[in-house]
């Protein structure tokens, strides 16, 4: 499969240290999907007029064409902050669900294909 | 001034997130556990039942677990010391939970991450700063660097990792911050 031509991107902040992590679970995911060489990109966050315009709860938040893939359930406020996800075990996490992320990313990424 | 390793730790009081205060002075204690930590903080949560365990495993050894909630809540309201007081009425923490609005302690102790753990000896000095232990995703882990700073102070040995790198998210400093802090003292 080609590339998705959505810009696939990590929303972080340089105060959380979990960006690097989110961006290897993110490859892998775009792999398992067939999406290999998909290039990632990386928006910096750092100021909290940003966080409040992007609705940006935190870091890493994964954004295909502009919008959080994983919004959650909780109406949480924009902070420049790190970002809590829940696995599937229940387990908190500073990371999405690798199962998470995949899913939400292919149904992200079906309205592009 | 911040702490390291082998520095006298002041005795400091500091509001209860649920009322009342408490001053801690760790020359009265066999030994004493300060977490900086988070309400919303991935990495304190993780490691928040590890570090709770501890405080229950060593209450009876005459070592608290004293937990300091520094972040700004105005730049992370869900760090507000009414959500705070929440998490105690709901029974997540064995140990005392504080409230550090000026952030002078968290500046004195040199506190940068949540969470961010200092374990202190019966003398007053610091034995222990760092992480709770290697891995926020393992619970097997056990917050072992701490337990295994406790039990070295505990029967009089040197602790032999007094340092490690302390993991999670940085500590939400308030913008009027004073650029110099003194240190905490009760």
């Amino acid at each position: 499969m080609s590339p998705s031509p959505a810009a696939v991107e990590i929303w972080t902040w340089s105060g959380c240290p979990s960006h690097e992590r989110a961006k290897a679970d993110l490859v892998a995911a775009l792999d398992s999907l067939g999406l290999h060489d998909t290039p990632v990109g990386l928006r910096w966050v750092e100021t909290e007029e940003e966080a409040r315009e992007r609705h940006f709860i935190g870091s890493p938040t994964i954004a295909v064409a502009g919008r959080d893939i994983l919004p959650g359930q909780l109406q949480e406020p924009a902070a420049l902050t790190c970002r809590v996800y829940h696995r599937r075990d229940g387990r908190v996490s500073p990371v999405p669900d690798p199962d998470d992320l995949r899913e939400a990313l292919q149904s992200a990424l079906s309205d592009w294909s | 001034m911040t702490y390291t390793p082998g520095d006298i730790v002041f005795p400091f009081t500091l509001p209860r997130v649920d009322g009342g205060e408490l001053t801690v002075d760790p020359r009265i204690n066999a030994a004493t556990v300060v977490v900086f930590t988070a309400n919303h903080c991935p990495y304190a949560l993780a490691w928040h039942d590890r570090l709770d365990a501890v405080a229950r495993d060593y209450a009876d050894r005459g070592v608290p677990v004293i937990q300091i909630s520094a972040n700004d809540q105005a730049r992370q309201p869900l760090d507000s010391r009414e959500a705070s007081a929440e998490r105690v009425a709901k029974g997540h923490f064995s140990g005392p939970y504080l409230h550090d609005e000026s952030q002078e302690l968290a500046r004195a102790f040199g506190a940068e991450k949540t969470p961010d753990v200092y374990v202190i000896d019966g003398t007053g000095r610091l034995a222990y700063h760092g992480a709770p232990d290697d891995d926020h995703e393992s619970e097997d882990a056990r917050a072992h660097y701490v337990r295994n700073a406790l039990d070295q102070i505990l029967a009089g040995q040197p602790v032999l990792v007094p340092l490690t790198e302390a993991v999670g998210c940085s500590i939400k400093w308030r913008e009027d911050a004073p650029l110099t802090i003194g240190t905490a003292q009760a």
